[in-house]
């Protein structure tokens, strides 16, 4: 909670952790992040002299799976995360301290790192009826944002929630749910989605601005260019199928227990910038579509209001055909009505004409 | 609401009632036609009469002999174009889906690299027939705006087809609406002008024959 005279490097040497260690986590990191494998010394020197980064993390209209999943992370883990890169001064589900001691410490945070701190943020904001609908300590999440937004450095949207309003803005959207993007304007903001998202992908970015001191390039988004520069479709190992057109039909089809191509089962790997393909999950054991279910697109903004999950991307909203037999009805006495029209209009049988 | 989004559901919707309204608004005013009468007897009965209709569908689908020289070139590129078109709709596994959602059928799918060749030779069979088309001067003369719209609305979903499949230009998303909404637009399109022949061709040939048959000309 309070600045943080002590490097990185010396923190790590009086535990124990010499250059080399360091050295190897660089490498992984510069691997993950997509740089150059020069770029790996650069990032343990400068880690060396980095200082731990204060990260005050706050949770709005969310199911608390953001945080789950990240407490699992596995490169670096979450703890490590915690113990030596970042100092996570404020986390409401993790911190042992709550009510006014709670408030109190996230008050500190802020006045020991004014305009240093990264804010963190998982979870929609609700907006409709000033924000009512979800409170902490009686003020608002738009209200807290926008507080604590002014003093931080940069803004991370955790989660698709935070990212573009989530699950929370599915339609009819009773809460006004919003993400960060469209709450705070003129701060650096960069968006994790994913529900949940990779953790692997929220180290990077955090190892990043600690090395770096600034955010990793960013898509039209606000994405990690180096996570989301790609689809899962692009990195998908059932792509060969999808190209020789050899696709399961069910999920329980030779095909499927071929580990042919989902697509015509409503796979949305296609449309779905992310990391899952390469990073996996669990420690690289899978993601969904290895484990035989197709991509739910859950890192794309209104991702559940893309009609079903099981929908071929290639199909779409059908006009059913009760709306078809309408137009149909409509094609046939229009036309009908135009030729008896043109016909009484025309008193010489066309025969006489000629 | 992305253009996805919106061109896989309210696009998508409005595209295919216009399309259903359009082909029976303009199949009511063909039946409808005044007719001139037949006075004449019959010179066949109405067996005959049906497949004289029937011959002329297969008949009409080849040049005579003897007009084949001149026609050659004409005939075989459209000939392309359409197999080719029969084959992108019909054999590519989106589109046997599309037909799925709609229809409950489904039917095997040719691999997206033929789909793809197919597409190829068929940009290529309409670039050539749209080139003849503008050197030529009859053909040029008796072109209208209707020619050339519809050959650009068929033109528009196989270069969208092609650029989708190759996933390079831009995002699959992007090229996937881009594709979906070209294709909406040809729906739109294809009952109010010479692109209406998908349902009349046959039908069209099938009367000829028929008419032919009962006065007894040759079919």
């Amino acid at each position: 909670m309070t600045q943080y005279a002590e490097t990185l490097g010396e923190m790590l040497a009086r535990r124990g952790f010499g250059r080399r260690s360091l050295l190897k986590f660089a490498i992984v990191m510069t691997s993950s992040l997509a740089l150059p494998p020069g770029m790996a010394p650069v990032m343990a020197a400068n880690l060396a002299k980095a200082k731990r980064q204060s990260v005050i993390w706050l949770s709005f209209q969310k199911c608390t799976g953001c945080l789950e999943t990240l407490l699992r992370s596995s490169a670096p883990t979450i703890d490590a995360l915690i113990f030596d890169f970042i100092s996570l001064d404020y986390q409401e589900s993790l911190m042992a301290s709550a009510g006014t001691a709670a408030e109190l410490t996230l008050r500190q945070a802020v006045a020991a790192n004014p305009g240093e701190y990264l804010l963190a943020i998982d979870g929609s904001v609700p907006l409709k009826d000033g924000g009512v609908y979800s409170l902490t300590g009686g003020r608002s999440n738009v209200s807290m944002l926008e507080e604590f937004a002014s003093g931080a450095k940069a803004i991370l949207a955790i989660g698709t929630c935070a990212a573009y309003g989530g699950i929370p803005k599915a339609h009819p959207n009773p809460t006004g749910a919003a993400g960060v993007e469209d709450v705070i304007s003129g701060k650096p903001i960069v968006n994790i989605p994913g529900c949940p998202p990779v953790p692997e992908v929220l180290s990077g970015v955090l190892v990043y601005f600690v090395s770096f001191g600034r955010l990793p390039d960013l898509d039209d988004r606000k994405r990690p260019l180096a996570y989301f520069g790609t689809t899962i479709h692009d990195q998908c190992y059932r792509r060969p199928f999808y190209d020789q057109g050899k696709f399961a039909k069910s999920f329980d089809d030779e095909g499927a227990r071929q580990g042919w191509c989902l697509f015509e089962l409503g796979c949305k790997g296609p449309t779905t910038h992310n990391a899952c393909a390469s990073l996996k999950w669990n420690n690289g054991t899978s993601f969904p579509i290895e484990s035989g279910h197709g991509c739910i697109g859950c890192s794309e903004p209104d991702f559940w209001d893309q009609g079903s999950f099981y929908t071929s991307l290639a199909g779409g909203s059908a006009t059913g055909w009760r709306n078809a037999g309408i137009a149909a009805a409509i094609g046939l006495a229009g036309g009908a009505a135009a030729a008896l029209s043109a016909r009484s209009k025309s008193s010489v049988p066309p025969e006489e004409k000629i | 609401m992305t253009l996805l989004a919106f061109a896989r559901g309210p696009a998508l919707q409005a595209a295919t009632l216009i399309m259903i309204a359009g082909m029976f608004w303009r199949l009511a005013g063909i039946l409808l036609l005044r007719r001139r009468p037949a006075h004449a007897a019959a010179r066949h009965s109405l067996l005959v009469r049906l497949s004289g209709g029937a011959r002329t569908i297969i008949t009409r689908t080849i040049p005579r002999r003897n007009f084949w020289p001149r026609v050659a070139t004409g005939v075989s590129m459209s000939y392309v174009m359409h197999i080719g078109l029969f084959v992108i709709l019909f054999a590519g596994a989106p589109h046997i889906l599309v037909f799925h959602q709609i229809t409950g059928l489904s039917w095997p799918n040719l691999p997206k690299g033929v789909i793809v060749i197919a597409s190829a030779l068929t940009l290529a069979a309409l670039v050539a027939l749209l080139v003849r088309r503008l050197n030529n001067p009859v053909l040029r003369l008796l072109s209208n705006v209707d020619d050339y719209l519809s050959w650009l609305l068929v033109f528009l979903p196989i270069t969208t087809g092609i650029l989708l499949s190759g996933e390079t230009v831009a995002g699959y998303g992007t090229l996937l609406a881009l594709h979906i909404l070209s294709v909406e637009v040809l729906m739109i399109w294809l009952p109010f002008g010479k692109l209406m022949h998908v349902a009349l061709v046959f039908a069209g040939r099938g009367v000829i024959g028929f008419n032919f048959a009962r006065k007894g000309a040759a079919t």
